[in-house]
Order: C-alpha cells, then sequence, then structure tokens
C-alpha cells in the first residue's frame, strides 16, 4: 500500500456523483412529492458538471485504491459518452414524466447513481470493482425499468430484468471466483502476469465472465431480455438504456479481455466473435416482424452490439478504437431516435407502432428528414456516421485476418437495411395518419444535434477519430 | 490442552444433538429453539479454533436476526406442522447418502490440491499471524484502509436497494388519521374547548 487517499483529482467525478445523490435524496425527502422538477433539474446539472470534470481531467494514466480504479485516457473517453447518455436521457424525461404525471424525483437519482455505477465500472482495475460496480447500476436499472409502478408491463419489465440480470450476476461471480482461484488475484493487471497460457480453469472462468457481461451489453445468446424490457419499461428509461449503460458494459467488456487476458486472446477471441456474429444475425433477422418501435430499437441495439463486439474480437488497437468510435456514434444516433419515439404521442396519449408514422414527411418534413437520416445511418448508408462507425470495425476485423466475420457482418447490415429503410418508405410513401401533439423544445433540440451529427460526421471526423485512437492506445 | 479438548467434544456434541432434535422434534418452536443452541455451540467452535469473528458474526447475525425472525414466523403462521412433517424421518437414508457423496467431493477436491505457477507470487498480502493480532483487528485493519472503496460501493449498492424497495412499494394511504405530535402538543385548553350556547328546542 503506498497511500491510503488516493488522488482528489482522479476519483472527483465518482465523488461529486455519490454526494450529490445523497444530497438529492435528501432534498427530495424533506420537500416530498412536489420537488420533482427541482431534483431532476439539479440531477441534470450534476451530471453534466460531471462531465466537465472528467474532460478536464489531466491526460496521464492514474490509479486510486490500489489499483482498483484506473483513470486513463480509456475510461475518461467512455465516462463521457456514459455521461452524455444518462444526461441527455435524463433532459427527455422531463417533459414525458410532466404529461404522463409520472414525476418522481427518485428517478433522477437513480438515474445519478447508475452513473456513478457506470463510472466504477468503466474504471474498474480488478473484478471485485466491476462487481460492485456493476452490481450498482444493474440495481438502479431495475428499479427505474419498473418505476411506473401501476402498469403491469412496466412492472413485469423490471421484474425479468432483475431475474435474468440476478442469473447473469451469478455466472459473472462464478467465473470471476474460477479466475481468482486460478491466478491468485484480482486485478486485471497482476491477472495478466500470471495467466501466460490457458489453462482449463482459466477458460472455465473466462467463459462464465464474458457471459455475464454479454448479458449487460444484450448481445447473443443472453439478449432474451432485451426487447420485453424495452417495450415494457418507461419510453424515457428505454432511452437511456440503450444509451449509457451500453457504453459502460462495453467499456469494462474491452477493458477486461485486453487488460487481464492479454496472453489467452486466442480464447476469449473465438467466444467474442462467435456473440458478435450471433449478434448480428439475429438483431438483422428477428427486426424484421417487429409492429412496436421499441422492440425493433431492442433488435436493432442487439445487432449494433454485435457490430461493436466485431472490433473487440479483432483485439488490435485498431479495433478497440473501432469499438470505441462505434460506441460513440451508436449513442448519438439512438438518443436522436428515441427523441422522435417520445414524440410519438396523439392526443397526450403515447403510440408505439411503427405505422403510427405513415405520411410523417408531409405532416411533419422536418423531422421525418431527421428521423430518415437516423434510420440510414442505422443502416450504415454511405457517407453517414453509421457507416464510418462500420467501416472502422470491419477494416480492424480484416487487418487481423477475420474475413469471414467481416464478410457476415456486412451480409448481416444489408439484410438490416430492409427494416430501417421500411420505416423510411412508411414515413415518405404511405398515407398520412392523424398529427401527434407537438414537439417540446428539448426534445427538438437533441433530435436536431442528433441529425446533424449523423449525417455532417464524415465532413470532419479527425477529432473523434483522434480521441478514440488515443483511449484505445491506453489500454495497450 | 485437554480442557481445550473437553471443550470441542462438548460444543460438538451438543450441536450435532441439537441439529437432530431441530429435524426431529414435534413443536416447531422448539425446534428454532434447538437451532439457535446449534448455532451458539458452532460459534462455541469457531472461538476453540481462533475464528472470534466468524464466531461473532454467527451469534450476532444468525442467533440474533435470522432465527429470530424464524421463530416470529413459526409463531405468527398456522402451518399444521405436524401433517406436514408425517413420515420427514424417511428421507433420512436418502439424506445420508447425499452427505456422503458431498464428503466423497469434499476428499477429491482437498486431496487434488495443486497451486498453479505464479499464484503464489500474486497473491495481494498474506495475512498477519495469529499471535500478532486478533481477527477482528485485522479485518478492521484491512476494511477500513485497503478495502475502503469497495466497503462505500456496497454501502451505495444497499442504498440503492432501499431506494428501490421504498419507490417500488410504498403507497401514501389519503384516508388514514396519523397522529401530528406538535399539534397535539400545541393544543391549549382555549384551542380545545368550545362553549356552545344551546338554546332550547333548537339542539346543536
Amino acid at each position: 500500500m503506498t497511500q491510503l487517499l488516493p488522488p482528489i483529482g482522479a476519483v472527483l467525478p465518482e465523488l461529486v456523483l455519490a454526494i450529490s445523490a445523497i444530497v438529492l435524496i435528501l432534498i427530495g425527502a424533506v420537500r416530498g412529492e412536489g420537488s420533482a422538477n427541482l431534483v431532476t433539474g439539479l440531477a441534470i446539472a450534476v451530471l453534466a458538471a460531471v462531465g466537465v470534470l472528467v474532460l478536464l481531467q489531466p491526460a496521464v494514466e492514474v490509479t486510486a485504491f490500489n489499483g482498483s480504479l484506473v483513470v486513463d485516457a480509456y475510461s475518461r473517453f467512455m465516462k463521457l459518452l456514459a455521461v452524455l447518455g444518462a444526461v441527455v436521457s435524463l433532459i427527455m424525461a422531463v417533459d414525458w414524466q410532466a404529461r404522463e404525471k409520472q414525476a418522481k424525483f427518485e428517478y433522477a437519482v437513480l438515474v445519478v447513481i447508475a452513473t456513478l455505477g457506470m463510472c466504477m465500472l468503466i474504471s474498474a482495475g480488478d473484478l471485485i470493482a466491476l462487481y460492485l460496480g456493476l452490481e450498482l447500476m444493474s440495481l438502479s436499472l431495475y428499479v427505474v425499468a419498473a418505476i411506473n409502478r401501476d402498469s403491469i408491463r412496466s412492472t413485469e419489465a423490471g421484474l425479468k430484468y432483475f431475474v435474468l440480470g440476478a442469473l447473469s450476476s451469478g455466472m459473472l461471480l462464478y467465473g470471476a471466483s474460477f479466475i481468482y482461484g486460478f491466478t491468485g488475484s484480482v486485478n486485471f493487471l497482476q491477472i495478466a502476469a500470471v495467466a501466460k497460457e490457458p489453462s482449463f480453469g482459466l477458460i472455465f472462468g473466462i467463459v462464465f465472465l464474458l457471459a455475464g457481461l454479454c448479458f449487460k451489453v444484450s448481445a447473443v445468446p443472453f439478449h432474451m431480455w432485451t426487447p420485453d424490457v424495452y417495450e415494457g419499461a418507461p419510453t424515457p428509461v428505454t432511452a437511456f438504456f440503450a444509451s449509457a449503460p451500453k457504453v459502460a458494459a462495453m467499456a469494462i467488456f474491452v477493458r477486461v479481455v485486453i487488460e487481464a487476458f492479454p496472453h489467452v486472446t486466442h480464447q476469449w477471441q473465438q467466444i467474442v466473435a462467435f456473440v458478435s456474429l450471433a449478434s448480428m444475425v439475429l438483431g438483422a433477422f428477428a427486426a424484421i416482424g417487429q409492429r412496436n418501435i421499441k422492440r425493433l430499437l431492442a433488435y436493432s441495439s442487439i445487432g449494433h452490439m454485435g457490430f461493436a463486439l466485431v472490433g473487440l474480437a479483432a483485439g488490435t488497437p485498431e479495433g478497440v478504437r473501432g469499438v470505441l468510435l462505434y460506441m460513440s456514434i451508436y449513442v448519438v444516433m439512438t438518443l436522436g431516435t428515441f427523441a422522435c419515439v417520445l414524440t410519438m404521442r396523439r392526443k397526450g396519449q403515447a403510440v408505439e407502432t411503427i405505422e403510427d408514422l405513415s405520411g410523417l414527411a408531409r405532416r411533419n418534413p422536418v423531422m421525418a428528414l431527421a428521423l430518415g437520416a437516423l434510420m440510414f445511418s442505422l443502416a450504415g448508408i454511405p457517407p453517414l456516421a453509421g457507416f464510418l462507425a462500420k467501416y472502422y470495425v470491419f477494416v480492424a476485423a480484416i487487418q487481423a485476418g477475420l474475413y469471414g466475420l467481416a464478410v457476415v457482418g456486412v451480409l448481416a447490415s444489408v439484410v438490416g437495411a430492409f427494416y430501417y429503410l421500411r420505416v423510411v418508405k412508411i414515413m415518405y410513401f404511405d398515407e398520412p395518419v392523424d398529427d401527434f401533439d407537438p414537439m417540446p423544445t428539448e426534445l427538438k433540440a437533441v433530435l436536431a444535434v442528433s441529425g446533424l451529427f449523423t449525417i455532417f460526421y464524415f465532413v470532419y471526423p479527425a477529432p473523434l477519430i483522434e480521441a478514440a485512437g488515443a483511449a484505445a492506445r491506453s489500454l495497450f | 490442552m485437554n480442557v481445550a479438548a473437553a471443550f470441542f467434544y462438548l460444543f460438538a456434541f451438543v450441536l450435532v444433538a441439537s441439529a437432530f432434535m431441530v429435524i426431529s422434534s414435534r413443536n416447531p418452536v422448539q425446534s428454532v429453539l434447538f437451532l439457535i443452541l446449534a448455532f451458539v455451540n458452532a460459534a462455541g467452535l469457531f472461538i476453540l479454533i481462533g475464528a472470534e469473528f466468524l464466531a461473532l458474526i454467527l451469534v450476532v447475525v444468525y442467533v440474533g436476526a435470522v432465527a429470530v425472525l424464524f421463530l416470529f414466523v413459526v409463531m405468527m403462521l398456522d402451518v399444521d406442522f405436524v401433517e406436514l412433517r408425517q413420515g420427514f424421518l424417511q428421507y433420512l437414508p436418502v439424506g445420508l447418502v447425499v452427505g456422503l457423496i458431498f464428503l466423497a467431493e469434499l476428499v477429491l477436491v482437498v486431496g487434488a490440491w495443486v497451486t498453479g505457477p505464479g499464484v503464489a507470487s500474486a497473491v495481494a498480502s498474506a495475512p498477519p499471524s495469529a499471535g500478532d493480532v486478533g481477527n477482528v483487528q485485522a479485518i478492521g485493519r484491512v476494511l477500513y484502509t485497503d478495502y475502503i472503496y469497495f466497503f462505500q460501493a456496497a454501502g451505495f449498492v444497499l442504498l440503492v436497494a432501499m431506494i428501490g424497495a421504498i419507490v417500488l412499494t410504498l403507497r401514501h394511504k389519503v384516508n388514514v388519521k396519523r397522529q401530528n405530535i406538535s399539534a397535539q402538543v400545541a393544543r391549549t385548553a382555549k384551542t380545545a374547548m368550545d362553549v356552545v350556547k344551546v338554546r332550547p328546542g333548537q339542539g346543536l
């Protein structure tokens, strides 16, 4: 043990999140039911401040608490992304809560605590920190999935997510105990130093650990919860689920295999390649028959996690850079798409089928244009941002010799293009139905930023690529 | 040495006997009381091998919380245990077989114990020698220093569990009359009494 207290700058974002979560609970508890708007506003401010703090952290690698918490370029990049997802989805929740009369201050508090868990998860330097961060994040997510407790579907979503999540936590812990037993350490770097060659117990542990993590990123074959939870949870909660926790889970997925198992790459590469392939294929085919836009987006997110994992399967700095770029672009696209889904309400009633978008181009051409651009981008059509995201992961896979994976990936994205384009077709060529209620300003802003980013990203892609490259290099 | 051995046999005998009584006694309340006796004797065994922290935890958590909870449940739920336990002891042979299988597996695990190459060097820190400090102190030394981060994180996980339970289940009932202590204390004779003049033939 070198020093008892960590350098305060390294843990400042987590510290601010933890303290403000407790302060927000107290404010909510003292002021009672009517404090939802105040607490939500403060939570948005706190999350934005944490984003700035992460941005301001010096560009050096610092570890704290005996290596349990690692702050490097990689963790800063991913934390920024996770905080972005959390803050935008919380902003999008404000109007929804007011309209559905579901204003609860606990929602904002739980989002702040989940973000704390995500930051701990992204920075985790050993298996215990990984588990605690993951549980802190997941427990908050189980509760917010069921936050609309008078709705049967929301409760069902929360319960389903909780039971399956507990199962996956069990598998993860089982795997972690094997890894600890066969390497004698929980610290990623120590594990890497001991695990020079694959042994039976170590591979067994890796399989179970990755199974637990695959559940959290909703990769096939651990994806079953995703469509039901996405559909059942309140829409702003779904927007949150689709963005920030995915980033955090993917971040620790990448960190654990790259940092802890660099000498047994061949072993985990097979698992990641299979999971990625299965997710891409299932995401492409299962979404075809969906009528509900939230279920459609659930399958779409399963497919996108598969594409992101292609970069990880390469196991190179270029591959990890591809994952980081993919996740950044995915988060922006998803948040924009959910801004549209949240707008879909008629006469105060939320509607969720794809047919409700019929003829949107004639009713609201700007929204149709933005949503159309997002759909083209999700499908991966050049020159939109989604294409560049896919391009970088596939290039990394080809450089690593994973030709089969890259070919299947391209084919899957062709199949996937079908259902994205169907949404565009319904918006532009079907007969219009009734107008949606007017769009709140904050959703307009989110949709505008997201749409402009996806359309014009190819003009100046260098800064994000460089930041992702620097972040990826800090892992190796 | 002989005293320790005598206590070991005393605790062990009472432990096994009371464990047997837990499953064979007729009255469920007696069963729970025998369970508590078994816990206390197990705690005695832990103290004999120098694991006083485990002994304390066993008494505080299992006896103090879990067993008392059992007792409440058993006394409050009207379960017909006699009928439930008809022929309970006839499962004993199966139980013995399962126990033997577990024993064989434990022997196999312990017999085939090896330490992987490099594992010994990776162990974070050696435990302090037993003569130096008691194990409550030893745990305290690392729990609140080296592992403070995990300790705080676990605290947050419990906080979320508490918030979750409250958010998902607490319902404020509108029509329930609650005691308002400050209003009661602030009551004076002036505010409490109202003199009403009742006119004859009209009532209140």
